[in-house]
């Protein structure tokens, strides 16, 4: 892969015809993993014949249409909202901190999220009635994001100097944050009442298994509108390579390019956060991997990130179901499973990313 | 015109820059010199917008302080002392981003003539990291060029940024930058430029601020600045201009300037 992208830089070192490739081979690569999330699992459906079906006027079998339209649709929606909306985020945040190892799941900012859902579901009650009722449905994530927001701010706030961001400070704050989330979120899980713990589990814990459109329908518009938002950053996320002061000279309102980003990470893992708890590690595997096949220019980064990410937590997904079928696994098991090696492997080719 | 008056500048409670008075003019090539911590790049940020400032800094007759950073960037380009950059990006994706902030972000791609000039052809491919640091600091200038690629537009000059452009190049790269700096005033653009080497600085300039201190000792024609009292005055160091070190090594830069005239 490395070699590939030297020999494609060559000679002209412009990757973004090789980049827009990458992006047709991630679309045919999400349709046949969505193809696949369609048909495995424990009550096995056959695309194929739903598809004839379908063709030949005939109504689907009541068993295949709740399977596919109730249980199937939905968490291939959720799948791809999730998977885009994480690796975007992480693709984000990178290109905010202006380093490759800043993911909102290992910096706090996931936990800062959930603590803002746990807080929404155990202390909901105690908004005023006006508030709570405008909120409605959309008060988990809307929570979520408003603890992504607070953490991303914070980290930000801590780990950056004059412009200047430590990674060693990030990483540490990170963990310190997100401790401190984990903490917080712990003491208000132990004072919930039954009915709270019950849409606790509802929520989910790094789980898209109980995905239903009503679920979907909640978190979807915020990922919607940080996913929509997320391309429009890309021009200052590339100035913003060289560093602050650069960035303004070409142009880049640096301020609003922070907030903006900011504000577009704790969307997408806000919401996500919202209906799946914290999965782990997309953020980081895939906008690394698309670096390394085509680059870090952002436009076509944010885009493969959403389609690579997409793809990479629906297959995820297919194995959780039939590595124990039929019994599933949580998903977030099996993204730790691959990322983390996948993080050590970057920090021992890179050990210089660390200076500490 | 670029003119800058009663600049004063504090970062915590020290004042880096005090009632500071600077101009350049579109066309000539302005050199800032002093010695080190004098407040050189201080200066240059403040004339940048980079750093708030008391006083004033008219750029083609906007306040800088008060411009939009993308009309600014359509206006002027900057190579800071340094730049760092954070993903691996090829030399010619590097150059790229400048064309991106500037007025011929839509136009054809110009980093090859860019990295031609700056004497990089044939590096567009190659991984910036993977440079020397003076190779890395001429990409940088290949960066700032396709920014401001014409010297000169709908009738006003553009300028040109630079802050110690050859401190890490060999002598034939450092004549060959301060060209290039030299032709975009020639073609109607405006050139600062923060300077270390007295004699390159000679060679080149129109004009020539002289700092010490936080403050503008002296701005004129080159021969009136580079004097012996001011120099060592400036300096805290005997200077003497124009009078070679007896029996010593010594090299005369000077020659490749008259060849090329
Ligand atoms: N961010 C800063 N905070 C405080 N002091 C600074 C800062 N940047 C520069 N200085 C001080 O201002 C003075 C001028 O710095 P500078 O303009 O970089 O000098 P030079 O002429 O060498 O370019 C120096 O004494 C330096 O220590
Ligand atoms: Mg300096």
């Amino acid at each position: 892969m490395v070699a590939l992208s030297e020999h494609a830089a060559a000679p002209t070192g412009d990757r973004r015809a090789l980049a827009r490739r990458v992006t047709l081979l991630l679309v045919l690569l999400l349709l046949a993993v969505s193809a696949a999330s369609l048909t495995v699992g424990a009550s096995g459906i056959s695309l194929r014949q739903i598809g004839g079906d379908l063709l030949a006027g005939r109504e689907l079998s009541l068993r295949d249409r709740v399977v596919l339209f109730d249980i199937r649709l939905p968490r291939l929606a959720m799948g791809m909202l999730v998977g885009a909306s994480l690796a975007v985020s992480g693709a984000v945040m990178q290109g905010l901190f202006r380093n490759p190892l800043a993911d909102p799941g290992l910096v706090g900012v996931s936990a800062g999220a959930g603590l803002g859902a746990i807080t929404a579901i155990v202390l909901g009650g105690v908004l005023p009635a006006g508030l709570a009722a405008t909120l409605g449905q959309y008060a988990v994530p809307v929570a979520a994001f408003l603890g992504g927001w607070v953490s991303t701010l914070l980290l930000y706030a801590i780990a950056t100097r004059s412009g200047r961001t430590s990674v060693a400070t990030m990483l540490l704050a990170g963990i310190a944050l997100g401790a401190l989330a984990g903490a917080l979120s712990g003491v208000l899980v132990y004072m919930a009442d039954d009915t709270q713990l019950r849409d606790l589990t509802f929520w989910g814990m790094g789980s898209i298994a109980g995905a239903t459109w009503a679920k979907v329908l909640t978190a979807a518009p915020l990922m919607l509108l940080a996913l929509a938002a997320a391309p429009t950053l890309a021009r200052g996320l590339n100035a913003l390579a060289l560093g602050e002061a650069a960035a303004a000279h070409l142009g880049q309102d640096v301020q609003r390019l922070k907030s903006t980003a900011i504000l577009t990470v704790a969307g997408a893992v806000g919401a996500a956060v919202a209906v799946s708890g914290g999965i782990g590690f997309v953020g980081i595997v895939v906008p690394h991997l698309l670096r390394l096949v085509s680059g870090p220019d952002h436009r076509p980064l944010l885009i493969n990130s959403a389609l690579l990410g997409a793809a990479l937590l629906l297959a995820a997904d297919v194995i959780s179901r039939v590595i124990i079928a039929p019994a599933e696994l949580p998903i977030g098991i099996v993204t730790a499973t691959l990322g983390g090696p996948f993080f050590l492997w970057i920090l021992l080719r890179r050990r210089t990313l660390l200076e500490l | 015109m670029l003119i800058a008056q009663d600049l004063t500048l504090r970062l915590g409670r020290r004042a880096i820059l005090s009632e500071a008075t600077f101009t350049a003019r579109p066309g000539a090539l302005t050199s800032i010199v002093g010695p080190n911590g004098s407040g050189k790049t201080t200066l240059l940020r403040a004339l940048t917008g980079e750093l708030a400032y008391e006083g004033s800094v008219m750029l083609n007759g906007h306040e800088v302080a008060q411009t939009k950073p993308w009309r600014l960037a359509a206006l002027r380009g900057v190579l800071p002392q340094a730049t760092p950059l954070s993903f691996p990006f090829t030399v010619g994706e590097v150059v790229r981003l400048g064309q991106q902030g500037g007025l011929d972000a839509g136009g054809p791609d110009l980093s090859q003539r860019a990295l031609a000039r700056v004497g990089l052809g044939g590096f567009a491919g190659r991984m910036y990291q993977e440079l020397s640091g003076g190779e890395q600091q001429r990409v940088q200038l290949a960066r700032v060029l396709v920014q401001v690629w014409e010297p000169t537009a709908h009738g006003a000059a553009r300028w040109l940024f630079l802050d110690e452009p050859v401190s890490s190049l060999d002598i034939g790269h450092q004549l060959q930058v301060m060209q290039i700096a030299r032709d975009f005033a020639d073609a109607g653009g405006g050139v600062v430029a923060v300077m270390h080497d007295l004699n390159l600085t000679a060679m080149f300039s129109d004009s020539v601020a002289l700092l010490a201190k936080g403050r503008v000792m002296a701005q004129d024609r080159p021969e009136a600045v580079l004097a012996d009292a001011l120099l060592s005055d400036a300096y805290a160091c005997p200077i003497r201009v124009n009078t070679p070190p007896v029996a010593q090594t010594y090299l005369l830069p000077h020659a490749a300037r008259a060849a090329a005239e």
